[in-house]
């Protein structure tokens, strides 16, 4: 059995990101998803002979956006250059890419794990195309290709090995991703495929110098599966070097349901991809009027907007960061605070019943009905003494599924708190003469019976009375 | 430089070209004679001049991100070798 101690893990990651285009990056087949297959293609991106790919520039200003985004410098000449290989899936033979003048250079990004700050080097962010999709049939003997996602713009993202766990490199991920989502630039969903990674892992002995030899990680297609795939590989990795082995730089592929990675039947010289300019495609000049154009269209990134919450609002560290980790939750946290002062109920409801329910049930926020009006307001309403807090459970339930706003649900269903001193003084008279040992305990001095009798006249009144009111109608009752 | 068989042989592998003896021997050569036409451009003094990716003077050529008609179906299958389902259909490649 392996020692975590013995070893230090390092890990390097590339990440795929699909730019959300209408077009793609050198024609103008559209990029939507889930089109029937090969029918959004043209001469260009089928790789005819004698087509002129043309550059599409929402896609340059989005690569641009996302290298500043990730603190990267932009260059000023940039080119794009034919990776060359032979694969189905790209039907030139080579896929435009860039290899010595890419977009973005030396960049960082800040992950937080355990509560310390690690800085994260990104060595690089290029532009390239997509390639086409594969399904394997025939028990393995045929393969059908369908091209609407060749030629569809990616960013690739690569990272310094500054990772040292899966926890880091998954805190990683999802900085990333938060900060795509920011800039909207992509979908950014792992599921879909718009958010893809590759993972470079390698073990070392502590406090050596030398990086050990890595293997390459793919087909990691979750968060999850990113974090238990590196697992695996450190351990297995460990296993090796304990049994005095050598790591072989091979590619592996996670499978998923076995929870295991398997070497890659892999060609030798896959990796010589002869790179060249491609002489289609015409140098980009990017002044700096451009930069600053791309530069005036960043919103405020995750690591911004974390610090204005606590200082703005006042959230703990730990809340802005959840909330701010995703783009969507931090932009209804905002909404609700229009209807509502209260930026730490907000929070309490977003960390409470919000997560938990879309953590059940699978779900991001844009999936599920509820508005930050619809917060907003019924933190409102519990303010105002109109429902109590036991009332708001219900009513936030209720706006999770319809969408409904409060004061209509209250409405609806009868919700409204009881805060009549007449009729909640009825039911206590109802509660006190239906449990008489109850009362008796009471007046003997046990003071913990007078809860079991509140929550009766709560029971009795199905949750509607004011249980502040109770309380003291109840005390003042049995002390009459 | 100079090819050597060896060079001829990884080329033809990265090409999926497979080569007799015979044209490996005559790829040999005629690798040879270009590489070393190509070197004549070794007698010019190229100091002080920028490497040059592109021999056109234009840049920054770019279209708007607006989405245009594509093929139908049936015409993009038109040259597949084989096709099912409205795919391509390939040989298997094994990962």
């Amino acid at each position: 059995m392996t020692q975590f101690n013995t070893y230090e893990t390092v890990i390097g990651l590339e990440v795929h990101v699909e730019l959300h285009t209408a077009s793609k990056i050198f024609c103008g087949c559209s990029t939507s998803f889930g089109a029937p297959p090969n029918t959004h293609t043209c001469p260009i991106c089928l790789g005819h002979p004698g087509v002129l790919p043309v550059l599409n520039r929402q896609a340059v200003d989005y690569a641009m956006k996302a290298a500043m985004a990730l603190n990267c410098t932009v260059a000023d000449v940039s080119k794009f250059d034919r990776k060359n290989y032979f694969y189905p899936d790209s039907p030139k033979a080579y896929q435009i890419s860039q290899f010595d003048q890419p977009i973005g250079e030396n960049g960082w990004i800040d992950i937080e794990v355990n509560g310390e700050t690690k800085r994260i080097g990104i060595t690089r962010l290029h532009l390239e195309e997509d390639a086409g999709k594969l399904t394997h049939v025939e028990g393995g003997f045929a393969s059908l290709v369908d091209f609407n996602r060749v030629g569809t713009p990616l960013i690739e993202i690569v990272s310094e090995p500054d990772l040292r766990s899966p926890e880091e490199t998954k805190a990683y991920l999802e900085k990333l991703r938060a900060i795509m989502q920011y800039c909207d630039v992509s979908d950014v969903k792992m599921e879909e495929g718009s958010l893809r990674c590759d993972a470079n892992v390698s073990l070392r002995p502590w406090g050596q110098e030398k990086l050990g030899t890595r293997a390459e990680l793919k087909n990691m297609n979750s968060f999850r599966g990113v974090q238990r795939g590196l697992e695996y590989e450190q351990l297995r990795q460990a296993d090796i070097l304990d049994a005095n082995g050598t790591v072989v730089q091979e590619t592996r592929r996670w499978d998923d349901a076995q929870g295991k990675t398997f070497a890659m039947r892999g060609k030798e010289e896959s990796h010589d991809y002869r790179y060249f300019p491609d002489p289609d495609l015409v140098r980009l000049f990017i002044d700096s009027e451009w930069k600053e154009r791309v530069r005036a269209s960043i919103p405020e990134l995750p690591d911004a907007r974390q610090a204005r919450y606590s200082a703005e609002y006042g959230l703990p560290a730990y809340d802005a960061a959840v909330i701010t980790s995703s783009k969507k939750l931090a932009d209804f946290f905002e909404e609700s605070l229009v209807y509502t002062k209260d930026a730490k109920a907000v929070a309490n409801w977003i960390m409470g019943d919000l997560l938990a329910y879309l953590n059940q049930n699978n779900k991001e926020i844009d999936a599920v009905s509820i508005t930050g009006q619809g917060l907003g307001e019924m933190i409102g309403l519990l303010e105002k003494g109109t429902i109590s807090g036991k009332i708001a459970k219900t009513v936030f339930k209720e706006m999770l599924e319809s969408g409904k706003l409060p004061q209509q649900i209250v409405e609806e269903q009868g919700l409204v708190q009881i805060s009549d001193e007449g009729a909640i003084k009825g039911i206590v008279e109802k509660v006190v003469a239906a449990n008489p040992q109850s009362v008796e305990d009471y007046r003997a001095g046990k003071e913990k019976a007078i809860g079991f009798l509140v929550g009766q006249v709560m029971k009795e009144s199905r949750g509607k009375a004011n249980p502040g009111l109770a309380n003291k109608l109840l005390v003042d009752y049995l002390n009459a | 430089m100079s090819i050597g068989m060896k060079d001829v042989e990884h080329v033809a592998n990265l090409a999926r070209l497979e080569l007799s003896v015979d044209e490996k021997e005559q790829f040999v050569g005629q690798l040879n004679a270009i590489l070393k036409y190509a070197e004549k451009l070794g007698e010019l003094d190229t100091d002080g001049v920028e490497p040059t990716s592109h021999v056109l003077p234009v840049t920054n050529v770019m279209r708007e991100d607006v989405v245009k008609e594509s093929l139908s179906n049936e015409a993009a299958l038109l040259n597949a070798p084989d096709d099912e389902d409205g795919q391509f259909k390939v040989p298997a490649v094994l990962e």
